[in-house]
């Protein structure tokens, strides 16, 4: 129960308490930011635009958190955020930002993460992905050198269906768009309700190319129509083209999930909870917008940077990856519990809210689903099936 | 009289002479998402008042002679005075924004209020009402103490995860100690020897020596049955003579008993859920937790370390002050 104080905490209080609260041992910190630009593919509604800004807010808003804390230990943060065009040539902007510092914080896909994670220049560098959801990335083709701040994909779909089941929605259909993150996202879905116990009866692609503005009410009935019975209705579509328009339009009076209607998040403005609406405010005040998704994993990142730091007093990439994948790290992420690393592929646990437009819905874990260690690992694929090999000492 | 035999005899066995003196003491407890004012008759353990406020009404605390009561109305940016006998707003504070919690200074005076929002600790003269002071602390500022002799003020940030050591006289800090994640309330404790900090995401209590400000133990919270993520101390009050502290854990819906002596856990006890703040009665034999998200108060029997009654109240109950009546 009783626990002495770390020489470190001990020797830091003491020399704060005689010089006060300027510098004691200066800790200079370089962190880049790298965002690689995409495209957005178009969609049916304008409603929702893809911020400008997406992910380099939420950096932001983590960097003047840690330098406050900086302030009081001495701690001076450098963050050079670079945006590469979708054309923009990524391999030289990680050869600059390698040349600077040994930490970077990337927003790329995922044979882009690959292949930074595989420079020989990156061999003694800690990257952290805030872009790219692949599972494989923390499976089969998980590397030492990166940790994982956004979830999988695989532990968004599992939330989702840890929440099927508390509710008995145990028959499923599914709708899936035709672009190729739609297909992984059903892909993952498919694979979740596996596991969960689940099955997934009806499944159609949506490959209309009409305006539903004007048309869902009604060719969504009508396409839904030969789906059968199920509980709930799936619907894959990434970047929620058609997704919008089919609550309430279907044959039969289902709810909608996935994409639309009920969705886990790595981050909503509904959060509100677990002081997360200090996080909302800070966020809106500063960017005139709510934080999305890529703003919470960059936002954590930066902010697992700084706490490893604060613990530690070391900016060295090393010291840092061995803090964050030890026994002691934990982030206070407005989520609830404190958020740690899993050691066997460096994926940072985290509670998963699931949310509608107004509203959090319940967030997983949800009560019931056990775990021996942490019940946050029964989202994402557990160590026992763990493929991922380089995290291994 | 409502009372249980037990809890009379209890009462009697506490106070033998003050039981018709303490007969309609109060315990004032703020509805975060009602925007009210639970009032708690001791005697009955009833509620006998729900006064407004402004928007979410967090912190609340009496004058030292109880004729005014402020409130921490976060969302109206404003720390409210009360007349408690009226329940009428006599007049706002210069809080600056989002107050969430705040302390008096013994002068019965000047009020330290964490703005949560700004990263400011501001202090307010309540008599001339003006600011005196706003002092830089970490993000999220939340718990305040004011040492027994006034010489100390603490702050505690949430996210730069530090207690923060204001000399009052200059109103600068002078020491930042680190503790664990999410600091949420603190105490002077041993005639202010001694400085409690609890951690609500590290799950701890630091205890600081006073004099050097170093860190001289550090409190960890075991429930059978319960994951450590969900222990996590908030809120925590002291035993007369501060033998024993009760601690407030959070989602894990238990009040932990500590030795204040060995620091060891003695026991926990189960409340309603995620239990905030709490205080006294007079005698200090029963204690009352917040319990947010059930919407209720648990009143425990000090002695026997036992919950007497969940007494509903408004909608996320948060602060708790005791208020005597004579």
């Amino acid at each position: 129960m009783l626990r002495a104080c770390s020489a470190l905490a001990c020797l830091a209080a003491a020399a704060l308490a005689t010089l006060g609260p300027g510098p004691v041992h200066a800790a200079d910190i370089t962190v880049h930011y790298l965002k690689q630009e995409v495209t957005a593919p178009p969609t049916l509604s304008n409603l929702d635009p893809v911020p400008e800004d997406l992910g380099i807010a939420g950096v932001q808003l983590g960097l003047a958190d840690n330098e406050t804390t900086g302030r009081f230990l001495g701690q001076s943060w450098t963050l050079e955020v670079v945006r590469v065009p979708p054309e923009g040539d990524f391999d030289a902007a990680l050869t600059a930002a390698l040349a600077a510092t040994d930490l970077l914080i990337l927003d790329a896909r995922a044979d882009r993460l690959l292949a930074a994670a595989d420079r020989p220049d990156a061999a003694a560098a800690l990257l952290f992905n805030v872009g790219a959801p692949e599972p494989r990335l923390r499976d089969a083709d998980c590397r030492a050198n990166v940790l994982h701040i956004l979830p999988s994909r695989a532990m968004l779909s599992d939330a989702l269906m840890q929440f099927f089941v508390t509710r008995r929605w145990t028959s499923l259909a599914m709708i899936v768009g035709s672009a190729e993150p739609d297909i992984a996202l059903a892909q993952a879905y498919a694979e979740s309700a596996t596991k969960f116990g689940l099955s997934i009866g009806a499944r159609k692609t949506w490959a209309f190319d009409a305006d539903m503005r004007r048309n869902a009410s009604r060719e969504v009935p009508l396409f839904t129509q030969d789906l059968g019975d199920y509980d709930a209705l799936l619907i894959a579509d990434a970047a929620n083209d058609f997704a919008r328009y089919i609550p309430y339009n279907t044959w039969r009076p289902r709810p909608v999930a996935g994409s639309e209607g009920l969705t886990p998040k790595v981050w909503d403005r509904v959060v509100e909870a677990w002081g997360a609406a200090q996080l909302q405010s800070r966020f809106e005040d500063q960017s005139n917008r709510a934080m999305q998704d890529r703003d919470y994993a960059a936002w954590a990142a930066i902010r697992a940077i700084g706490e490893a730091l604060t613990r530690t007093g070391s900016p060295e990439a090393a010291a840092l990856r061995a803090y964050m994948l030890g026994p002691d790290f934990e982030l206070a992420g407005f989520k609830g519990r404190p958020l740690t690393f899993r050691g066997w592929n460096g994926q940072l646990r985290q509670p998963i809210p699931l949310t509608h437009r107004g509203a959090l819905v319940a967030s997983a874990p949800l009560e019931g689903f056990l775990h021996p260690e942490t019940e946050l690992d029964t989202l994402g694929k557990d160590a026992p099936e763990s493929r991922c090999t380089a995290f291994e000492n | 009289m409502r009372l249980s035999p037990i809890l009379t005899a209890l009462l009697l066995a506490a106070t033998p002479l003050a039981v018709t003196q303490a007969a309609a003491d109060e315990i004032w407890v703020t509805n975060e998402k009602d925007d009210t004012i639970s009032v708690i008759d001791i005697n009955s353990l009833e509620v006998i008042r729900t006064i407004p406020t402004g928007e979410r009404p967090r912190g609340i605390t009496f004058s030292k002679d109880y004729s005014v009561v402020y409130i921490c109305a976060s969302d109206s940016d404003a720390v409210q005075v009360m007349d408690p006998e009226t329940g009428e707003i006599l007049h706002d504070l210069p809080s600056g924004e989002d107050p969430e919690q705040f302390v008096l200074h013994p002068d019965n005076r000047h009020l330290y209020i964490a703005n949560e929002d700004d990263a400011i600790t501001t202090v307010v003269d309540t008599v001339s009402r003006t600011v005196v002071a706003q002092i830089d602390v970490g993000i999220e500022p939340e718990g305040m103490a004011v040492s027994p002799d006034g010489k100390i003020a603490i702050t505690t940030s949430e996210t730069t995860n530090m207690a923060h050591w204001i000399d009052t006289e200059t109103q600068k800090l002078f020491a930042n100690t680190l503790v664990d994640s999410r600091p949420r309330h603190a105490e002077f404790v041993k005639d202010g020897t001694e400085l409690w900090v609890s951690s609500e995401i590290g799950g701890t209590i630091t205890v600081f020596d006073v004099a050097t400000q170093t860190e001289k133990a550090k409190i960890s919270f075991e429930l059978r049955n319960m994951h450590p993520d969900r222990v996590q101390p908030v809120g925590f009050e002291f035993t007369t003579g501060d033998t024993h502290a009760f601690v407030a854990l959070g989602p894990s819906n238990h009040v932990a008993v500590v030795n204040a002596e060995t620091y060891a856990v003695e026991d926990y006890i189960l409340v309603g859920r995620r239990v905030w703040h709490m205080d006294f009665n007079r005698v200090r034999s029963l204690l009352f937790t917040t319990n947010g998200v059930s919407g209720d108060v648990t009143v425990i029997d000090v002695a026997d370390r036992k919950a007497l009654k969940s007494i509903k109240v408004g909608r996320f109950p948060w602060g708790a002050a005791f208020r005597p009546t004579n």
